[in-house]
């Protein structure tokens, strides 16, 4: 079992959660209930990821964080690091790869919740933040429970994209997932069958918990029949 | 009791995504019926009083304060506006109680004082003991009050109500109204209802807007609306039966009669001198003015007209008969309604002639 593999992975996908839920959560929201021109161009640029090889994704960060391009040299000049062979990358990639398994569980959630529900919000005086923290939120939360555990599993499942931006740097880019392809190649089929069991049971675990919560908090919030 | 400044009015118009063009206005401690068919805009109208839809031009104004103004840029929010809005569904908070509900409205106070008064309304609404059921563990009578309660705890300038009685069953139905009609008065704010049932604005409303297609089409008390339609097309909202299209042919101030021409057959009505003749109309006779004969009446042009009609076809309904008649000459049928009784007495069947004889002085004309 690589701990040093496991951990980095569990380190990238709680980073990823943080950083991507919140902007996804917004996102989701904006979507839910704005009508304006090219939303549908928008919402297919979000979800580009689910239907691209993870190859071609990795290819195009890959070009993308290089120093030879805008945004690695910038941040190279800042930080002094590149961004493609290091955590940081391996982060910026994480993100943009997980956008549609964060949006799209909330947007869907935030869709379900009824103009008349919002509309009542608006005329109790409740604001933006006291509405989304009081009533959508609650309302939408088997959809942010799914976006998390769609992000966090993914994130640590995550093969191709990792491979491309960040290498196989043991305790910088190696996660888990590349482990277990490393100890393949290396005919350790013991090592590459512990880790896999590892993450086939937490995967596994995850959705069970995830799926049973969300419906019990479903019932209990059910909308009043009429 | 009449809360002085608390008037409101509305003029609006809206290009997007409903054309409406309407004008409103309401006293306090009085109720607005909005009255008009699906997609009228009465629902969009509301919204807009409510702020939670812009409107593309007007004004809009409760009491001393100006909440919509199109010339001055000035459009105060919903949560600045002191609305108590009740939407069609209620849009009860599914994951709070009954009483969070309530309290929802109340977020800027001390919570003991927000349960206090959360009690206090939920009391009001009489549905004291309820206050820990979430809304789907409540009636839809229940959820109606509760929603109720919540929009009238912050003391609101107005109160909109969106067709609030469409989804609960008859006999809490006519409970509802009572019970609205009391607080109505003891409010002493507007109360705007939206409905498509007119026998509920008959009951419920002081003044009544008939909303077709985003216009306001007639304004006024609901039984003189109700008694003179402005338009045909107001007459038919009205649910009135008998229209029947033409041209005015001429007035004649002896008999004070106006009369026109429909098809082949010219009709009678009570005079109508501020139309010219050659006017495209619609010549409108109210239910409760015609009455069927099984012969001619004995003296033609007497305080009765009568028509020659073919029965088309004979409907029970209830305790009464619904009877289609066709006037030869006339594409247009006459809806009649009579007892079971009368029609065996007149010997009624389709295909067989009748009279129907109406008192002229009653139809009106209308412009079409």
């Amino acid at each position: 079992m690589d701990f040093v593999a496991l951990r980095l992975s569990l380190e990238l996908a709680g980073v990823t959660v943080l950083l991507l839920l919140p902007a996804a959560l917004l996102t989701a929201r904006f979507l839910a209930w704005r009508r304006f021109r090219g939303k549908s161009l928008l919402e297919a640029a979000l979800a580009v990821p689910l239907v691209l090889p993870p190859t071609v994704v990795g290819y195009y960060l890959l070009v993308g964080m290089g120093s030879g391009s805008w945004l690695g040299s910038w941040v190279e000049r800042f930080t002094g690091q590149s961004l493609v062979f290091s955590f940081s990358g391996l982060v910026v990639a994480s993100l943009i790869v997980n956008i549609p398994f964060a949006v799209q569980p909330m947007q869907r959630a935030f869709e379900a919740i009824p103009d008349d529900v919002r509309d009542a919000a608006a005329c109790c005086g409740m604001g933006f933040w006291r509405t989304l923290l009081t009533v959508e939120l609650p309302l939408a939360w088997p959809g942010v429970v799914t976006a998390f555990v769609l992000t966090f599993a993914h994130t640590l499942g995550e093969f191709g994209v990792v491979l491309m931006v960040g290498g196989s740097i043991p305790g910088e880019t190696q996660t888990i997932a590349i482990a277990i392809y490393d100890r393949v190649q290396a005919f350790d089929y013991a090592a590459a069958g512990q880790m896999s069991l590892l993450l086939l049971v937490f995967s596994l675990l995850v959705l069970a918990l995830a799926g049973g919560w969300g419906r019990r908090i479903g019932r209990r919030d059910a909308l009043p029949r009429l | 009791m009449r809360c002085p400044g608390s008037d409101f009015r509305l003029s609006v118009t809206l290009a997007q995504p409903v054309p409406i063009a309407a004008e409103l206005a309401c006293g306090g401690g009085e109720l607005l019926a909005l009255v008009g068919p699906s997609g009228s805009g009465k629902s969009t109208l509301l919204r807009m009083v409510a702020g939670l839809v812009n409107p593309s031009q007007g004004r809009i104004e409760c009491g001393s304060l100006c909440w919509f103004d199109s010339t001055r840029g000035l459009h105060l929010s919903p949560q600045q506006r002191r609305v108590g809005f009740v939407p069609q569904h209620y849009g009860l908070f599914p994951h709070m109680t009954a009483l969070g509900n309530v309290m929802a409205g109340l977020h800027a106070l001390p919570a003991r004082e927000r349960e206090a008064r959360a009690r206090h309304w939920l009391a009001r609404v009489h549905l004291p003991g309820l206050e820990q059921r979430r809304p789907a563990e409540l009636s839809g009578g229940e959820q109606q009050r509760v929603a109720l309660a919540r929009a009238l705890v912050r003391e609101p300038s107005i109160l909109l109500l969106d067709e609030p009685f469409s989804a609960v069953d008859q006999v809490t139905r006519q409970t509802l109204y009572l019970e609205l009609a009391e607080l109505k008065q003891e409010l002493g704010i507007p109360v705007i209802l939206v409905t498509h049932d007119l026998d509920e604005a008959l009951l419920l409303a002081d003044h009544m807007t008939l909303l077709s297609s985003g216009r306001s089409l007639q304004s006024g008390r609901p039984h003189a609306v109700l008694a003179e339609p402005a338009s045909a097309e107001a007459a038919r909202l009205l649910g009135m039966r008998n229209l029947v299209p033409g041209t005015l042919l001429r007035h004649d101030a002896t008999s004070a009669s106006s009369w026109i021409r429909a098809g082949s057959v010219e009709l009678a009505a009570a005079l109508a001198p501020d139309l010219e003749p050659g006017t495209a109309i619609v010549w409108m006779v109210p239910h409760a003015a015609v009455c069927l004969a099984a012969v001619p009446p004995p003296a033609p042009g007497g305080h009765a007209d009568s028509l020659r009609v073919s029965i088309r076809s004979l409907l029970p309904l209830g305790d009464s008969v619904r009877i289609s008649a066709e006037i030869p000459g006339l594409e247009t049928l006459l809806r009649l309604q009579a007892s079971p009784e009368e029609v065996a007495r007149l010997h009624l069947e389709p295909g067989r002639e009748a009279w129907v004889e109406y008192a002229r002085a009653k139809v009106r004309l209308l412009r079409a």
